[in-house]
């Protein structure tokens, strides 16, 4: 039995489509402006060895690092209302991925503050660069250039990670697909669409990092690698 | 009939955590193979292998894994072919880790030194030779780590295939949690049992990674 392709009753729900496309973009950007803020300070505790918070912070790592987000979803959604918490799926979504990112970042964030010698912050100061300029000349631009590749890796895979927030039916690009789905019966082709909004969402999202990576770094532009952020290794995946 | 949350509830977690094992084990092979190969063509083969093996990778790693799943179960299924949840969750799986592992091991195939590769012909080894005896050894060292710590990427997406019916560990949870009423405690068991897979294996690689970079400052 050859079965026909019918793209017409997809298309036909495009405005829920393109809603859910601006919701997995918003969700994404709120959990990547979060998460990397969660990661930065976590990172400078592991970093600066602060005690007993750094060993909170190893645990947070290595626990987000080492379950899966969905289980993280139900997690939240599910078993925090018995704590007496009761977020809303969205919100749920949002901490969950949130967190994540923040896990996965902290270690990326503590491999580009290893990467700066101590010795050329000194040296930094020796020429005379103010503190404020040895920070940002010597120590940020260049640790940020080294790890580049893989943050922004991250945040890809932080973007496609969305998607399993449709599991708790938080808004986004995979639940307006799923209802679509569900109403038409045009499964095929409600996830070959799908598949073509996130490649295209992803894409952009990878044009913009490598926009201001130019803008940053202005000279040579890591290219954003997937890879290095999923096997957190700069060497092997550039 | 509402249970509650007790033995045999870890009983029930415990076999689908044995199905997670098989699925990643699967996952991990049929990968693996194709992944060695696809490295090995993106690296070395013709343009006309080269360009192919490339898009692949590109629009697999900038598309949701649970798209891929999705995909798989009912596009095949549309095509005539019914397949169950598993042969589904397996295909989607190793689509998915193909296209990593390719990635992950041509970059450790691209890390060996140029002078290797150099040496290997001024040494008059032919083109398979050179591979087999020379570039291949020194990759697959650097390729340890990063390879093991891919697996527990694996083992933790495995939890996407619940979403399609698929009785693994996360499913085996939700099942459980409509059982007894004690969301909690199922989802905590259903992610403690994922860490004690997951962290032996993320220490692993972090120790293998360790031991290299600690070589290659040595040498």
């Amino acid at each position: 039995m050859a079965y026909e392709m019918n793209f017409a009753p997809v298309l036909a729900r495009a405005p829920e489509l393109i809603d859910g496309a601006i919701a997995t973009i918003e969700l994404s950007a709120k959990s990547i402006c979060i998460g990397l803020i969660i990661g930065l300070g976590v990172a400078l505790i592991r970093f600066n060895r602060v005690p007993i918070l750094k060993n909170i912070a190893a645990f947070y790592v290595e626990t987000f690092r080492n379950t899966p987000l969905l289980v993280q979803l139900f997690l939240l959604f599910f078993g925090l209302p018995f704590l007496g918490v009761r977020l809303t799926a969205t919100e749920s979504a949002i901490v969950a991925v949130s967190l994540n990112l923040g896990a996965y970042s902290a270690e990326i964030f503590r491999a580009g503050l290893d990467a700066i010698p101590k010795t050329q912050i000194e040296a930094g100061l020796a020429l005379g660069l103010s503190r404020l300029q040895t920070m940002r000349y010597v120590v940020i631009l260049p640790a940020l250039k080294v790890i580049y590749p893989s943050l922004t890796g991250q945040l890809t895979l932080t973007l496609l990670g969305t998607s399993i927030t449709s599991a708790i039916s938080a808004t986004e690009l995979t639940l307006a697909g799923a209802k679509i789905e569900s109403q038409t019966f045009r499964s095929l082709e409600t996830y070959i669409v799908l598949a073509v909004m996130y490649i295209a969402i992803t894409f952009t999202f990878r044009a913009v990092y490598t926009l201001v990576g130019k803008w940053l770094f202005r000279r040579k532009v890591p290219k954003a690698s997937i890879v290095a952020a999923t096997i957190m290794d700069e060497e092997t995946s550039q | 009939m509402i249970q509650d949350f007790g033995w045999g509830s870890l009983q029930f977690l415990f076999l689908g955590l044995l199905w997670t094992a098989g699925l990643a084990f699967i996952t991990f092979i049929a990968g693996g193979i194709l992944g060695m190969l696809f490295a090995l063509g993106r690296t070395l083969g013709p343009a006309c292998i080269r360009i192919p093996i490339k898009i692949y990778i590109e629009l697999i790693q900038a598309t949701p894994l649970l798209i891929v799943v999705f995909l798989a179960y009912y596009g095949l299924s549309f095509l005539g072919l019914y397949l169950p949840p598993l042969a589904a969750a397996a295909i989607s799986m190793t689509v998915y880790a193909t296209a990593f592992l390719a990635d992950i091991w041509r970059g450790c195939i691209e890390a060996v030194p140029k002078g290797q590769w150099e040496a290997a012909d001024s040494l008059g080894l032919s083109g398979s030779e050179r591979l087999r005896y020379v570039i291949l050894p020194q990759a697959l060292r650097i390729a340890v780590g990063p390879t093991v710590g891919f697996m527990v990427q694996i083992v933790k997406n495995t939890s996407v295939t619940a979403l399609i019916g698929f009785v693994e560990l996360t499913r085996a949870g939700t099942l459980l949690n409509n059982m007894t009423f004690q969301p909690f405690h199922v989802f905590m068991s259903v992610a403690a049992m994922y860490f004690i897979v997951c962290y032996p294996l993320s220490w692993w690689s972090e120790k293998l990674k360790e031991r290299r970079h600690a070589n290659s400052a040595a040498n």
